[in-house]
């Protein structure tokens, strides 16, 4: 016997307590799913400049989006320069993409990245090619998460394998110290971190410096980040086999010649898929600037429900912001699948060819 | 190669000695520039403000703020306790059904854990709350989805053995309530970790190998005494460490309610830091508490873990 009803049978039917499991997903499907789908679809309004419409409506109001796009996008960043924000998104979307093929692991990737960056600066922050010139302060939207996230990690990064090297480090000074800001840092919620940069470290600058908030915010999260990718470093530093260390020492290779030669190569190669993982971790808690009073992506969802007329409409506005940031962090976590199934695959290849 | 360690050692000690000697200058003549005494004693002054929910202590705004900080310490071991609770339940159930033969409890279980997993718990928080306070309807007309259990968008009630809730004006009395924060809290915290919880009880489970299954099986113990006594110890050994980091996770979760507006510590604290300007004294305390937890939960699953490893290796 064979064929979809053979299916049925052996995948939904083949126990008593299996039958049962299929029929209630089914009975509570047929009960929770058509008024989910009229709310959603049927009964939605889609369009509207005048939020009676949506109050008079069953269903839901995606029209909230629509008239909301422009802030949610883009924050209170001057209204007819909005292209710039957009352009500056699509390039670090862009950067992004690149940098997940394997041959583009190159050393020409990090000058590649320096020329965006030093782009988008250019772009967001204006001054030159008679772009006026716009403060960070009116910076928002999803620009503000991607660039966060992004000059997060690119600074995170380094710092994390200096720390892991730290940690391993045969210096007790050095290495307490490492272990020290590591657990620390991973020990207590981030939003006490960002506590820590916004309210707390004014208070330790010299009288009359003065760090502007985002700058604050971007290093509390570079701090986090690293904290939490200096452990998964670790894990790959620890993975990479003693004898190659010893070769290399054997081969007369200076500490810093053997870990960046050797050592190093070694270890990020194995962790590539935990560190895209702590990566994803990393994206969604950027939302947390929010509570220190940032215009990131989410923020501007929540301040756009503020406004009186078009207040109570959470539930649409939060579902399109889990939709926006489900589909970053599922393409990331795609990514990082597709990367540890890779060596497998070329294993199988290699067996096969042999 | 040793000279030049120390000396590197010494280089490093002096230099972080010299960025704490620099970072304590700093801020003495800062506090003394805004006339803030720097030092706890502002712990004892009257706090002035209100707590929405004080739990089982007393509070009032002519209390101190030692005590507000004490009330809101409450608050997060209350949620975060049922919280760790919750989502083990939750996540056990959604782990065992992701291996369950069923495709369609599998499919389903999968499809929870994805979505859970890639959307952040801030954006979950805000969802649960505007579904509690926008869709659910007044106490008047509270869903009752269960005898005595009601749903409104004044919070969620349950009747306790011998008091039930009643409608009495605008809200419920009787019973046990769940304000909308502690509800949207709890149901955030709860089903995002068990997201999480549910990939380790899988992992664990799938770490068992079949020939201990199959060995179980041919000595004639029944699926639940293979299940209790062969495959979940083994199992749990290798779930107790990821475990741990994830009901760590939970506790520092929960410092989140300050965006909801549940009055745990850390949002107690802002608002002391915001009244009196103790901003590093309120860090601080934050960071005392989290460590503390975080390394007492640490300590509580290496002993256990320990047990489970010596129990796990004897004959």
């Amino acid at each position: 016997m064979s064929g979809p009803l053979h299916w049925i049978r052996r995948s939904l039917f083949s126990s008593w307590p299996s039958a049962l499991a299929t029929l209630a997903i089914l009975w509570l499907a047929a009960r929770w799913l058509p008024p989910f789908l009229d709310w959603a679809f049927a009964q939605a309004v889609w369009q509207a400049s005048d939020p009676r419409a949506c109050r008079e409506a069953h269903g839901a109001c995606w029209a909230f989006i629509g008239q909301k796009h422009r802030f949610i996008l883009f924050g209170t960043y001057p209204f007819e320069q909005h292209w710039r924000p957009a352009a500056a998104s699509v390039l670090l979307i862009l950067l992004w993409f690149c940098s997940s093929f394997r041959r583009c692991w190159h050393w020409w990737l990090a000058a590649v990245w320096l020329a965006g960056l030093a782009l988008i600066g250019a772009l967001m922050w204006g001054g030159v090619l008679g772009l006026p010139y716009v403060e960070n302060e009116r910076w928002g939207g999803l620009i503000l998460t991607l660039l966060l996230a992004s000059f997060g990690i690119a600074f995170a990064f380094p710092l994390s394998i200096l720390l892991a090297l730290g940690r391993r480090s045969r210096l007790p000074v050095l290495r307490y110290a490492c272990v020290g800001t590591i657990e620390l840092v991973r020990g207590v919620p981030l939003i006490s971190v960002l506590f820590m940069a916004s309210v707390m470290l004014p208070l330790f600058l010299p009288a009359g410096a003065t760090i502007d908030k985002l700058l604050r915010a971007q290093l509390a999260l570079v701090l986090f980040a690293a904290a939490y990718l200096a452990e998964v470093v670790r894990g790959g530093l620890q993975a990479v086999p003693r004898p190659q260390v010893e070769a290399a020492e054997a081969l007369g290779l200076s500490y810093r010649q053997a870990m960046l030669h050797v050592v190093l190569p070694q270890a990020l190669r194995l962790s590539i898929a935990p560190l895209v993982n702590t990566f994803i971790g990393f994206f969604k808690d950027t939302s947390l600037v929010l509570i220190i009073g940032l215009f990131d992506f989410l923020s501007t969802i929540k301040v756009s429900l503020q406004d009186p007329a078009w207040s109570g409409f959470g539930v649409e506005a939060y579902l399109i912001a889990s939709l926006v940031y489900f589909l970053f962090c599922y393409a990331m976590s795609a990514y990082s699948r597709g990367l540890e199934a890779a060596p497998a695959r070329a294993a199988a290849a290699g067996l096969r060819r042999e | 190669m040793k000279a030049r360690g120390l000396a590197l050692q010494a280089a490093l000690a002096a230099a972080l000695a010299l960025l704490a000697w620099w970072l304590y200058s700093n801020a003495a003549a800062n506090l003394t520039a805004r006339g803030i005494a720097s030092g706890f004693a502002f712990l004892r002054r009257e706090a002035g403000f209100e707590i929405g929910e004080t739990g089982l202590l007393a509070y009032s705004a002519a209390d101190s703020y030692l005590r507000a900080l004490a009330v809101g310490l409450a608050n997060t071991f209350r949620v975060a306790a049922l919280g760790i609770v919750l989502a083990t339940a939750l996540g056990a159930a959604i782990g065992l059904a992701r291996l369950a033969p069923n495709w369609l409890l599998a499919r389903l279980a999968s499809a929870y854990v994805e979505t859970l997993r890639n959307i952040p718990l801030l954006v979950q928080l805000f969802f649960w709350y505007a579904l509690i306070t926008e869709s659910l309807p007044a106490p008047a007309d509270a869903l009752q989805p269960l005898p005595g259990l009601f749903l409104s968008n004044r919070g969620i009630f349950f009747p306790l053995p011998g008091s039930v809730p009643q409608l009495s004006g605008f809200n419920f009395a009787g019973g046990a309530g769940l304000s909308p924060e502690f509800a949207a809290l709890l149901a955030g915290l709860a089903t995002y970790t068990a997201a999480f919880i549910a990939e380790i009880v899988r992992a664990g489970i799938l770490s068992v190998s079949r020939g201990q299954r199959d060995a179980a099986r041919s000595l004639g113990l029944e699926r639940r005494a293979e299940l209790r006594h062969v495959v979940l110890p083994q199992a749990l050994r290798l779930m107790v460490p990821p475990l741990t980091s994830q009901y760590l996770n939970l506790a520092k979760n929960s410092s989140l309610a300050v965006a909801i507006g549940y009055p745990d510590l850390v949002s107690i604290a802002n608002t002391t830091m915001n009244q009196t300007g103790q901003a590093i004294e309120g860090v601080a305390v934050i960071m005392a508490v989290f460590l503390t937890i975080s390394l007492s939960i640490s300590a509580f699953m290496n002993w256990y873990n320990r047990r489970a490893a010596l129990r796990g290796m004897a004959p």
